[in-house]
């Protein structure tokens, strides 16, 4: 029988719990926290306390000034590029959910010809590097006129071999074929079954391939780099490094304390996400890999 | 959506597949239509183009061009410029460059350095400005930046500025501890170990690679190793004048006077403001960019002429830019209007000149309301009486590389490695010649070492 | 047998109820609803992966020059690029990169999933979800932080050189890389560990029970019933950190701009290619990098997939 939840591990006897173990551990929670504290601490700080103040220290409280400095420097370029993201991460990451969930769907529970080579071909291509495909994809979209535009960056966003993967896998063990069949002798047509019965056993799995294929999307930075002239259309991870790169150059403007702040606000999202729907994802990794 | 999208990009593709191979052909060297229409007609032409008016993109780094577009549109209120920041040269190049390759969202009039211009002109993206009667406006700039934009037959911009360079020094600290503003470089060297000795803490000269740098030195010591011919090209990194700055590079760093923090960069910025480094080799658009980015150390600094070899005056250009219309904009004559009103109207020159900017006009190199005028910056030095003799001691016969753009940017992976490392800079001089050289030859030219 | 997230794809269950014809109605429909699901993905897939992986090999053989314009030059390209040195000491540094910092990253990922799964650990959720974080930040804001960190005058180095009496510069020549290998770690750790610690959590009980029946205690466990279950995450785990070090280019690029005389444009060949594109105007040449680069990549994972799935017996 399959279980969708997660099995508790613990052997027969509950162990103690060891405080050497968790102090151990314990220092590797500060050192993934420090990066992060200090980044806190610095979007908290004005320009001139960013640069004379220890970056452990307080200065000033100046994070309201700064979140407003934020959304309003540059004629408000940070809230435009907050809603590029959005759109690329809806429409992309949405796009290749739909896509990895029906393709992992038909691959786990359906036989078809040539279904040998595809599985081949689309598991070599996990192994093609993005930014090996960027450039060349750069090119052909230059010749359809497509650079420069969201379609550059949502599109190559939507195919996610890692996510049809992670789909195939679950689906296989999610939904027994059994079921698949009683609602065939039903006389129920394959779009149909998938609809009313596959969806709602699918959905640990789409839910964990969303959130990865969001974080992939929202955090994309070398293709948008490439394929996007216009900051109108930049997503907040070059938005922020364009800001950065402001604080250099000829022009320097000491706009340090835009980029701590706006990359704060760039994370606390994805990190609400994750928080919220722990129970989805958690349960769609393990899920996926239960067997008898 | 997904499926129209699909659709519409194998159709697209489709087309794409057959006009393709037109595409990625190069459009090869400049074409040149010579101009018969007298230049009276093409200046009535561009006045025509501003009175009907219409809308324009200009991408330049300049901090002066935000109030030189608010005052152009005053005066032609049927014209809108969208101004795009660049940021600098580095970025503003592959930009540039991307959008061409793409063949849309090339701005109308865009800045390019004097150095990377060949780059564009060679592959035939930018708009001979011969037809519009440029030709006339020549008299009005210095001999090297006209040479600068007059390539191969054309006229492919008009001059932004130009770039003696001068010794910027901080008279606070040179003060503090006895130093004397170094005439030559042997002097120089000596200083910059005296600060060392005296403050470890502080760098007396402050690089990391920097090769516009590298370049205008060699310029100044006399060394010509890139010498052009069309297509034909010879570079010699070991001449007389490279062997110069590599031997001053060397001493410096051997005596542990050179800074390594990274230039343009906020803590360069902050050491420059609070004293920690004590001089600057520069053109003559520092002032502007010390000002707007180095606050802090306003009325320490101070400029001197640049140090010389041997005595005899000589200087050389650091940097400095044109403005130039791709040839995919879709408003030639209008971006031409606007790019002769830019650079050669008093009124524009005027706001340049207020804003910070170092005219390449003769007229206004030339007028003592802008040689006399103080600086608060510096003192209330009146630094341009420095800066602007020194155009007039540039070493003649300086040439760039047709590539030289892609040059700089490698610089630093031979040069500042060396640097980074305390190696040997002639060695790693040879090993940048080595890289331009087999980069020369791959990009089709006859390129000739030493 | 324990389960284990597998590499090969997984068999589908026997079909009971199989219709008894062939090449019945139901079965062609059957067929045509498999390729109908997959489809979409495919086609997106060859439009956005195969042409362009087709395109760049079509590029690879013309070389497009200033002067002189494009033609086809065969096999000059790959010539070119086998006796580059700039492009190999990329392709070693990135080497010697993996070689060092994933198994560094995967162990501290096993000992963080082993540890909290063991159920010795105080608030092991709060240490899943707080391990797991750093994944959540974009690589450009991790770079930000770590830069800062790294700055021996201004930051946490600096503080530690004051208190220790002598510094490291962490952005030097000696120890970029680790440097790197530092924020990869960082970034990444989380995620590995999570792959893992999904796979124990699907152990089953019984093999817990026959342990300790044996009289295993702990770390015989570990050894005996969690590595096993652990092998397969752990070619896949490995299999994605080989795919990523090869393509090392987000972390090298943006502190480039504070560390030119380091970090030269060749750091890594992906770095490398980009140069080649977007500065030197050779996009055949990095269409060349690239491919030669994916199939590096490819035949290395190809052959981890081998040996980790033999030992799967």
């Amino acid at each position: 029988m399959t279980e969708l939840t997660r099995r508790m591990p613990q052997a027969p006897h509950r162990p103690r719990r060891s405080v050497v173990l968790t102090i151990v551990m314990a220092l590797l929670l500060v050192y993934t926290l420090v990066p992060l504290a200090w980044l806190v601490i610095s979007a908290t700080k004005s320009n001139s306390d960013l640069v004379n103040t220890f970056g452990f220290a307080f200065g000033h409280f100046n994070l309201f000034a700064n979140v407003a400095d934020v959304f309003t420097y540059e004629g408000g370029v940070y809230g435009r590029w907050l809603i590029n993201t959005l759109i690329y991460v809806v429409v992309g990451a949405g796009a290749a959910t739909v896509l990895a969930t029906l393709g992992g769907y038909g691959l786990a529970k359906y036989d078809f010809p040539g279904k040998k080579a595809v599985f081949a071909i689309i598991l070599g291509a996990i192994a093609v590097p993005g930014t090996a495909l960027a450039v060349p994809t750069f090119l052909l979209f230059s010749k359809v006129g497509l650079t420069n535009t969201m379609w550059a960056v949502i599109l190559p966003s939507a195919i996610s071999p890692f996510g049809l993967y992670l789909m195939w896998v679950f689906a296989s063990d999610a939904i027994p074929t059994e079921l698949m069949e009683a609602a065939r002798v039903d006389g129920s047509g394959e779009l149909r079954t998938f609809r009313t019965i596959s969806l709602r056993l699918l959905v640990p799995g789409i839910v964990t391939v969303a959130l990865f294929a969001i974080v992939a999307t929202w955090n994309n930075y070398f293709l948008p780099l490439i394929m996007l002239n216009d900051p109108k259309l930049y997503p907040l991870t070059l938005g922020l490094q364009q800001w950065n790169a402001e604080t250099v150059g000829v022009g320097a403007k000491p706009v340090f304390s835009l980029v701590t702040t706006g990359s704060l606000l760039a994370v606390i999202p994805i990190v609400a996400a994750f928080l919220l729907l722990q129970r989805y994802w958690q349960s769609g990794l393990s899920a996926g890999s239960v067997k008898q | 959506m997904n499926t129209r999208t699909v659709l519409r990009a194998i159709t697209l593709g489709a087309i794409a597949a057959v006009v393709g191979g037109t595409l990625v052909a190069c459009s090869g060297g400049g074409d040149d239509t010579g101009s018969t229409s007298s230049s009276g007609s093409s200046a009535s032409k561009l006045d025509a183009a501003l009175k009907k008016g219409g809308e324009i993109s200009y991408w330049t780094w300049t901090p002066q061009a935000k109030d030189q577009v608010a005052a152009f549109e005053k005066a032609y209120p049927n014209v809108k410029v969208n101004l795009v920041n660049t940021q600098g040269a580095g970025t503003s190049n592959t930009k540039v460059q991307n959008a061409i390759s793409a063949g849309k969202g090339v701005p109308d009039v865009t800045q390019v350095e004097y150095q990377s211009l060949p780059l564009f002109q060679l592959q035939g993206d930018l708009v001979d400005l011969t037809k519009y009667g440029f030709g006339d406006l020549k008299s009005k700039y210095t001999d090297a930046t006209w040479a600068a934009v007059s390539q191969n037959g054309g006229i492919w911009g008009l001059p932004q500025d130009s770039a003696p360079m001068a010794l910027f020094y901080n008279k606070t600290v040179f003060d503090q501890y006895g130093i004397s503003v170094p005439k030559t470089w042997d002097e120089y060297i000596a200083d910059a170990k005296k600060l060392h000795q005296a403050d470890p803490s502080k760098w007396f000269i402050d690089d990391a690679g920097d090769a516009g740098v590298a370049t205008s030195l060699m310029w100044q010591a006399g060394g010509h190793p890139f010498k052009v011919d069309g297509t034909k090209v010879t570079i010699d990194l070991q001449d007389e004048g490279s062997k110069k700055y590599a031997q001053l590079y060397n001493t410096l760093i051997a005596d542990g006077s050179l800074g390594t923090i990274a230039g343009w960069s906020d803590e360069w910025y902050k050491d420059l403001g609070n004293g920690t480094i004590a001089t600057l080799l520069a053109g003559g658009w520092m002032p502007g960019v010390l000002a707007a980015s180095a606050p802090e150390g306003k009325g320490h600094w101070a400029v001197a002429a640049l140090p010389t070899w041997d005595g005899t005056p000589a200087n050389a250009e650091n940097g400095g830019s044109t403005e130039v219309i791709p040839k995919l904009s879709k408003n030639q004559d209008l971006a031409a209007a606007f790019l002769r009103w830019l650079n050669s109207d008093p009124e524009s020159i005027k706001v340049f000149i207020k804003d910070g900017g170092f005219p390449s006009t003769v007229a206004d190199l030339n007028d003592p309301s802008f040689i006399d005028q103080t600086n608060d910056y510096f003192g209330g030095q009146k630094i341009y009486q420095t800066i602007v003799p020194g155009a007039k001691n540039d070493v003649a016969g300086w040439s760039y590389l047709p590539w030289q753009a892609h040059a700089n940017d490698i610089f630093a992976d031979s040069v500042g490695k060396a640097i980074a490392n305390k190696t040997d800079i002639n060695k790693a001089l040879q090993t940048w010649q080595d890289a331009n050289v087999s980069y020369g030859k791959q990009q089709g030219f006859t390129v000739k070492a030493g | 047998m324990t389960s284990q997230i597998s590499v090969a794809p997984p068999r589908p269950r026997a079909e009971r109820a199989a219709p008894r014809t062939k090449h019945s109605p139901l079965k062609r429909r059957i067929s045509a609803a498999g390729w109908g699901f997959v489809l979409p993905f495919f086609i997106g897939f060859v439009l956005l992966v195969v042409v362009p992986v087709g395109y760049s090999i079509y590029l690879s053989l013309y070389r497009n020059q200033l002067i002189g314009g494009n033609h086809f030059v065969g096999f000059a390209n790959y010539l070119q690029a086998f006796t580059d040195a700039d492009f190999w000491s990329g392709v070693l540094r990135v080497s010697l990169f993996l070689v060092v910092q994933v198994p560094i990253m995967l162990a501290l990922a096993l000992i963080c999933a082993l540890a909290i799964d063991s159920g010795r650990l105080h608030g092991k959720s709060f240490f899943r979800i707080v391990l797991f974080l750093p994944y959540a930040v974009p690589g450009v804001v991790a770079v930000l932080m770590w830069g800062f960190m790294y700055n021996p005058r201004a930051g946490l180095t600096g503080a530690l050189g004051h208190l220790l009496g002598f510094t490291i510069d962490p952005i030097s020549t000696q120890w970029v890389l680790p440097a790197i290998g530092n924020i990869v770690t960082w970034e990444f750790l989380g995620y590995n560990m999570l792959i893992f610690y999904a796979a124990l959590s699907t152990v089953p009980r019984e093999l817990y029970e026959a342990a300790a029946i044996d009289g295993a205690g702990a770390f015989r466990t570990i050894f005996s019933v969690k590595l096993p279950a652990l092998r397969g995450s752990i070619v896949i785990a490995t299999i994605f950190s080989i795919i990523g070090s090869f393509q090392l280019f987000n972390e090298p690029n943006i502190l480039r701009t504070t560390a030119l005389g380091i970090i030269p444009t060749n750091f890594t060949p992906n770095l490398y290619a980009y140069t080649l594109s977007f500065s030197g105007n050779q996009v055949n040449y990095a269409a060349t990098v690239a491919i030669i680069m994916s199939v590096f990549t490819a035949v290395i994972a190809y052959v981890v997939q081998l040996r980790g799935s033999r030992k799967d017996a």
